[in-house]
Parts: structure tokens; sequence; C-alpha cells
């Protein structure tokens, strides 16, 4: 058998290494303000919301729409969260779990327009947008709910356990260390399982020195990152769960039956119904599972925020589809993953926090973000027409 | 000045490095028909591209000559500011605009700058479309409510008014029935009369055989030869000959070694009605059976029913107000989705493959076990990838699809390997039933032969094989047994001794008399 060679698609990772660039630049600009530990924990804590809905929203970006509504909805379940802890003092799993079933809700409502009824999901989700908007004002009555009880606020402030030993003049978490190994050990394993793998099946292989790099690029930003997060206060909540939801996700879009449907749907509808593919029951799942994730969100901000505000989640939207678009997913739908899209998340999220450390205002940033929106876009479009 | 209307000499044009094509050569002379032949891939479409200015002078080497001199086309309005139109195989029109909106577009009537002059257009428009034999056409309706021949002759209408001297038909009755197919060919000899110059691309020899002066045939970027009416022999074999370089002694390959056994499919009283319009009968109790290794064609016009015959058993995939029962060995079955049908053995390949059959975004592994998926590659839901993967390569060689690996993306593929990449899709769902709704369609002769063949497969295995088809000698040369299809009804069986062209156009033509009465 002729041996083929495989080469590492750089797009694949061209967005990676823009993130590690923008980094870079912004380390350069601040003068190493945005590598201190302080920061790069705030760099989770601050994106954790925008990645969390960057992994619903790309489900509806796969179907080839938008869901408008998400900031909206993460407004109505951190309000509606806040109202029960402050207001009625209830148990904080009263108001976990009645978050989340209202993020069913409106999942649910937006769902059976868009599956059953077949209006347009911008339409449904423009509407759900206002709507929910709406309902936050009325219920909060425009005033903000705080402060929220410290159990709840855990949720999007607090930190793992730690066993902090003292190295040089700081202090360095163990439990971060352990984690880093584990997550370096699996990523080699992974690896070799996937080379093992090509072999079996008489894939092309690709050349060891280049896998080398990827990883040792790939080791080196794992242990970057855990390395300050145990110089300062250990591994935050958020990073769990955003770990848990990524993982489980990543497997859902790439090994279910249920995840590669909605590739299915969103590259050919028709093709997808012709082969036995329920694609209402897609539609109205990707939604539902929208509303829910929307929900955790709302209440990962809400709990930081330690309260709740009329104005919580304002443009989340755009930041969760900006994500998605960043990470490479197609505008048409069928195509994109969602480490694509956590990616895109913290190239909008470095963006942000290098911004503000730099000083500029919101306005610029926004700006700014446009832009590289914009560019992103641009370039993935203009790299594809160039192969056909 | 020479005979030659168009010359184009030793054309070279690669895409990064791989010769599409190579050192072609092409001599059309003013006022004939000049038919392009060739395998899909061989380059047809290219030559093409380069003439029309889709591939701008620049990109290509050699030089194209045109009514005497050269010319350096840097775009498709440069190349019809001179009169050279191209008529894509995909139709060019905006399916809710107007008739006469689309034979104007892009090359609007005007009173002043940027404002339309609607009384011209539609005075104008009926002016062509009587060119195109459409007199009687009103110009207001929008042009989807036309069938899919007449918008092929819009689109000539199109052409005509902007003055074409030398038109290019990329394919034109790939998606016609013979009655539309023939009334297009009359359509070009009329235009030839009239003086202008065709360039016709297409797969249908016999057609090719009816309208061409002259064939240029190009095989693997090369062009291999040119043979002239009367001077050279014109006949299907002789072309296929020079298409694909060696002598193909049998168009239909010989099944062999099949039993026949009981009947497995049976439709019985099928009746259904316009997914839009419930007063409207679409199909009117249609019983057909079907047994083990039997091969079976629905022959009939386009529009006759037999797709909306597959696609309302299919799952339901059509129509509404659905009666009628089916049997699956014997036993009556219902499948009111698509997933019950697959369940229940029965397996459709549509005959639009890249609109209806393939994520063409997918690769070829995704494409392949899109739909059996969920029974035979996975387990509560998560997916066995080692499993889908040792089964499309076992198909990818057992029906030779053409490609790198089964990584490779399906959109990139020729037609004929598409075409194979669905089958593959269907036969891994395990069917005992297979509907083949137009196998062979856009596909060139190499690799109708290899699904010919594939299909021979499937009943010595024992499957129920149904074949929809517009060409009739392909129904005639594959199937045991014809079912004529005409207005949704049956108009007629017939068993391979007695299934000739004539007595499936006696079938329509006397069942249309009979619904005359």
């Amino acid at each position: 058998m002729e041996k083929k060679k495989n080469n590492l698609d750089m797009k694949q990772y061209g967005m990676f290494l823009a993130l590690v660039a923008i980094y870079l630049i912004f380390a350069v600009l601040t003068g190493g303000k945005n590598l201190s530990p302080a920061n790069v924990n705030n760099l989770v804590m601050q994106n954790g919301y925008v990645v969390i809905l960057a992994v619903g929203m790309l489900l509806c970006v796969l179907t080839g729409n938008i869901d408008l509504g998400v900031g909206s909805v993460v407004a109505v379940c951190g309000s509606a969260a806040g109202i029960i802890l402050v207001d009625y003092k209830m148990n904080m799993w009263v108001a976990i779990l009645a978050a989340l079933l209202i993020g069913l809700l409106t999942g649910i409502f937006a769902g059976f327009f868009i599956a059953y009824l077949n209006i347009p999901p911008f339409v449904v989700t423009l509407a759900t947008m206002l709507m929910g908007r709406g309902l936050t004002y009325t219920m909060l009555q425009a005033q903000t709910k705080g402060p929220l009880p410290n159990d709840f606020v855990f949720i999007g402030a607090g930190f793992l356990p730690t066993m902090k030993v003292h190295v040089g003049s700081g202090t360095l978490d163990l439990v971060s260390i352990i984690v880093a190994i584990i997550v370096s050990v699996l990523l080699i394993f992974s690896e070799l399982k996937s080379i093992a793998t090509k072999k079996k099946y008489g894939f092309a292989l690709t050349p060891v020195w280049q896998l080398v790099i990827k990883d040792c690029v790939f080791l080196f930003i794992i242990w970057f990152f855990f390395i300050k997060l145990a110089q300062w206060n250990g591994l935050p909540f958020v990073l769990l769960i955003m770990a848990v939801l990524v993982g489980i996700y990543a497997f859902i879009t790439s090994n279910t039956v249920a995840g590669r449907q909605i590739y299915a749907l969103g590259g050919n509808r028709k093709a997808a119904q012709l082969s036995g593919i329920n694609t209402n029951k897609v539609f109205f799942w990707v939604y539902v599972n929208m509303g829910v994730l929307s929900a955790l969100a709302g209440i990962v901000l809400a709990a930081r925020n330690a309260s709740a505000t009329p104005k919580a989640g304002d443009g989340f939207e755009m930041d969760a589809i900006a994500s998605c678009y960043i990470g490479g997913a197609a505008v048409a739908g069928g195509a994109g993953t969602i480490l694509g899209a956590v990616v895109g998340a913290f190239v909008m999220g470095i963006l942000n926090n290098g911004m503000s450390l730099y000083g500029w205002s919101t306005d610029i940033q926004k700006i700014v973000k446009g832009a590289v929106l914009l560019g992103a876009v641009t370039v993935d479009v203009l790299s594809k027409r160039k192969k056909g | 000045m020479s005979e030659y209307i168009l010359e184009m000499n030793h054309i070279t044009k690669a895409f990064s490095g791989v010769k599409a094509l190579d050192d072609v050569n092409l001599k059309v002379k003013k006022g004939e028909i000049h038919a392009l032949c060739g395998e899909n891939g061989a380059g047809k479409s290219t030559l093409m591209n380069v003439l029309s200015g889709v591939y701008p002078h620049g990109t290509y080497d050699g030089d194209i000559v045109y009514n005497g001199e050269t010319c350096a086309f840097h775009n498709l309005k440069d190349s019809e500011g001179k009169g050279i139109v191209i008529i894509h195989q995909e139709l060019a029109l905006s399916p809710l605009l107007s008739v006469a909106e689309n034979v104007f577009l892009g090359n609007e009537q005007l009173k002043m700058k940027g404002v339309i002059n609607w009384t011209k257009t539609r005075q104008r428009a009926t002016e062509m479309l009587a060119k195109v034999g459409l007199e009687n056409e009103d110009v207001n309706v929008p042009v989807n409510s036309l069938g899919v021949g007449k918008q092929q002759l819009i689109e000539i209408a199109k052409a005509m008014a902007k003055k074409v001297e030398l038109l290019i038909l990329d394919e034109p009755t790939a998606s016609l029935n013979d009655e539309e197919s023939k009334n297009l060919l009359d359509i070009m000899l009329e235009l030839k009369s009239q003086g202008i110059t065709c360039i016709i691309i297409s797969h249908k020899l016999n057609e090719i055989e009816y309208v061409a002066d002259a064939i240029t045939v190009i095989r693997d970027g090369k062009s291999i030869e040119t043979m002239y009416k009367g001077v050279d022999d014109f006949t299907e074999d002789r072309i296929i000959k020079a298409m694909v370089g060696r002598e193909l002694t049998n168009r239909y390959p010989l099944r062999e070694g099949v039993t026949i056994g009981d009947t497995i499919f049976e439709v019985k009283n099928w009746n259904v009605y316009h997914p839009d319009d419930a007063n409207r009968q679409m199909l009117k109790n249609i019983n057909i059976k079907v047994k083990a290794g039997e091969v079976v064609g629905l022959a009939g016009l386009m529009g006759a029913g037999r797709t909306e015959f597959a696609m309302s058993v299919f799952g339901h995939s059509y129509g509404q107000k659905i009666s009628g029962q089916v049997f699956m060995n014997g036993k009556e079955v219902k499948m009111p989705t698509v997933k019950d049908a697959i369940e229940n053995k029965l397996a459709y390949v549509s005959e639009d493959r890249k609109g209806n059959g393939l994520v063409l975004i997918g690769d070829i592994k995704e494409n392949m076990v899109l739909a059996a998926r969920p029974k035979y590659f996975s387990k509560h839901g998560v997916i066995n990838g080692a499993e889908e993967i040792v089964a499309s390569q076992e198909y990818k060689e057992k029906i030779n699809v053409k490609a790198t690996s089964i990584e490779q993306v399906v959109g990139s593929l020729s037609g004929g390997n598409q075409q194979k990449v669905v089958l593959a899709k269907w036969m891994l769902t395990q069917p005992d039933v297979l509907i083949l709704d137009e196998p062979t369609r856009g596909i060139d002769v190499g690799a109708k032969y290899e699904i010919y063949c594939v299909i021979n497969e499937l009943a010595k295995a024992g499957k129920a094989v149904i074949v929809i088809s517009s060409e009739m000698p392909e129904i005639i040369g594959t199937c045991d047994r014809v079912y004529v299809i005409n207005e949704g009804q049956i108009a007629g069986e017939l068993n391979k001794e007695e299934v000739t062209q004539e007595r499936i156009m006696q079938c329509i033509m006397s069942h249309n008399r009979k619904g005359e009465k």
C-alpha cells in the first residue's frame, strides 16, 4: 500500500493560533497585565456564561439558524432565581430548579413554533427576545434584586477545594496541578489512540513531527493556564461547569446519532428527511436545549454578580452567535464544532478583557469586536473559495 | 474569412497543477449544431467555461478565435457581448419572477437608465417565446408555475433576447422526458435554420445522432477526434468507443444466476392526493407486485406520477389523503414515516441526488451511513465509529466509488460517484425492496454500466428492485417486467419479451384516448 501523508490542516488550528496571538498582543500592550494569575482567573469567570451559550448556540447555527432570544432568557431565569432567593428566601436548589424549568419552558415555546408550526427561527426568537426582556423588567419592576446568598454565589464565583503549598513568594494549589497532569496524560493518550485507529484502518497518517509540535503547543497552553490558576485561588467552579458541558456536547455532536442528525439537517434538510430523520424533532430539541443552557448561563451570571438585574444578559445572543462564526461554523449550517465555538468565545473574551485592561471604552470595544467577527468570517469564506 | 465561427486552439487549463484540459482543439462551423461528447469529468464543461469567460483570459493557455478575431474574454458579459450565450444544466431562472421578467433578466428593457419598461418587456418576451414554440404562454405567470421542459425553453428565449449567435447548451435535456426532449431538439433545428450556431453537450447519444452536424469527442481533457455527418459513421457504438476509448459491447450487463422467488412487495389500491390541493387526485388505484430477485420498471412520461408513487409509499413523503395497502413479505405494513419505511426494509433512492439524496458538504462516510446509522451503527444513540469506517470502506470498494478516501467531501465527486454513494447509503440499510428513481440521470456511460451491475447484484441477492426511468432503453435493458404509468394510473404491464419503446408509447397513447372519452 502506498504511503499517504496527511499534513495538519492549519485552518483547523488557525483560530487557535489567532487566540494565542491576540492574547500575546495584549500582553505586550498591557505590559503583561493580562498574564497575571488574577486576570487569568477573571478570564474564566467572565467568559463562563458566554461559553455556555456558545455551546447551545452552535447547535442552532448547525441547523442554519440562530437564537436571538438567549440574552433575554438569561435575564428571565436569573431574575426568577433572584426573586425566589431574595423575596421568598427559599432554598438555593428551588431557585436553580425553577430557573432551569423556566429555561426549559421558553425552549419548548420557541421549539414548538419553529418545529411544528414552521415559523422562521429568526422571527420566533426575535419575539422571545422582546418578550423575555419585557418580562424581566416586569418581574423585577426595573429594580436590581440582591444581594444573593453566599451558597448561590458560589456557582458563579466559588472555587473548588484547594491544597495550597508555599512556593517561593506565593502559594501553589496542588489540586490544579494534579488536574493539569490528568489533562496532559489524557491528551497524549487520545493522540496515541487516534494514531492507532488511523493505522488500523490504513488512513493517511500525519507526520510525527507535526503532531509533536501541535501537542507541545497544547501542553504549553494547558500548563500555563493551570499554573496561573494554581497561583491564584485554584480552580473556579465555573471552569468545572464549562469543562463538563464542553465534554458532553463535544461527544454528542461527534459521536451520537442525535448529534450527527443536526449536521445532516443543516447540510441538506430534504436529504435528512428522506433518510429517516425527523427534522421537526431535531429542530424542537435544539431550541429546547438552547433554553435550558440559557437558564444555566442566567444562573451563573446572577451568581457571579450576586444579584439579578433587568439589564442582565443584554447582547449575549450576539456574543454567542459571533463565537460560533469566529469558531468556524458555517452560516448556512451543517458545519462547525463545539471546540471551535469555545475558542471563538475565548477570542471574544480575551479581546474584551485585553481592551478593558488597556483602557479602551466599551464603545471602542464593540467596534473592534465587530471588525474581528467580520474579519474572521471573511478569512474563512475566502480560504474555502480558494480550495474550490 | 474562414468557414469557422469559432476556433479554440491548443487550450490547456490546469487547476493547481492538474490539467483539466490538455491541448484541446475545437472548430465549429457557422450555422451548424456541434455536439461535445465525453464522459463526466472529461473536461466538456471546463472547455465551455473557458469559452464563455467564466475562466478569464490569462488563466488558460491557447487562443480563441471567434468570427475571425482573437478574443480575450474576462467574464460572461464580454462573451455575451459578442453573442455567445451559455445555458447551464441548472436553470438560471428566478422561480418567483414572471416569465417576461426572466426572459430579460440581466438584459432589462428600459425606459430610461434604471427604470424598467414593463410594456416593452411583456411585448418583447412574447416575441421571444414565439421563437421557441411557446407562442401561447402567458408571460405574466411566475416561471415556476411551468414545467421543467418549458422552463428550459424559456432559458433559450432568454438567450434569443440577447441576440445570440453561438448558443451553448449544457445537457439541456437532462431533466426532460422524451417528448419534451424531442420538442427542444426540434427547436434547436429551427434555430439552426435561422442561422444560429449551437454547441450541445449531452450524454444522450440518440439525441446527438438526431441533431448534430459534427461531433467532437473529449476524453481525459484531450480532444480525441471530430466526426462529421455524412462523412463519418455516426452510430452510438462508434461515439461510445471514442468516448471511453474501448468498445462497450453491451451497455446493459447480462443478469445471470438469479432465481426469482415469491412476491415480497405488493401495493394495493394506492390512492394519493396532491399535497397542496386535497381535491386533486394524483394517483388512482395503483396495484403493483414485485418478486424477490426481480427488477421491475416503472415507465412513463415525466409527471406521470412515478416519483409521486414511490415517495408516497416511502414513508408518506409525498401527498395527502393516502389510502391503500402495502404488503412486505406477505404481511401488511404501515409506513407513515420514513423511519418506518427503513425499518420495514424499504429503500428509496431519490431522482434528485443533490437536492434530496446527499449532504454535499459532508464526507463519503457520513453520507453512506446516514440512513443506516440508528439501526446498524449505534447502540443507545452512541455511534460506533469504527464499524462505520469499516462498512463505508467496504462499500466504497464494492461498488467502486472513485475517491481518495472515505473522508472526501461528496460535493467534490463526479455525478456518477455521487450516485454510487447514494446507492451505498441505501444498500447499507439492508433493504429487501429498493426503489431506484432515475438511477443514472446525468451520469456518463461507464458509470451507468457500473450502476446496472449493482442492480444485477441486488437482484442476485434476492432483493426486489423497482427502477423508475425516463430513458426507455434503460427500462427495456434492465427490467424483467415493466409497468407503464400514465396520469397517475397503471396504463399497462409488459413483460420482458414484449417490451419495446413502441409498446410503451402505445400503452400511454391508448390510455390517453381512454381518458378523453
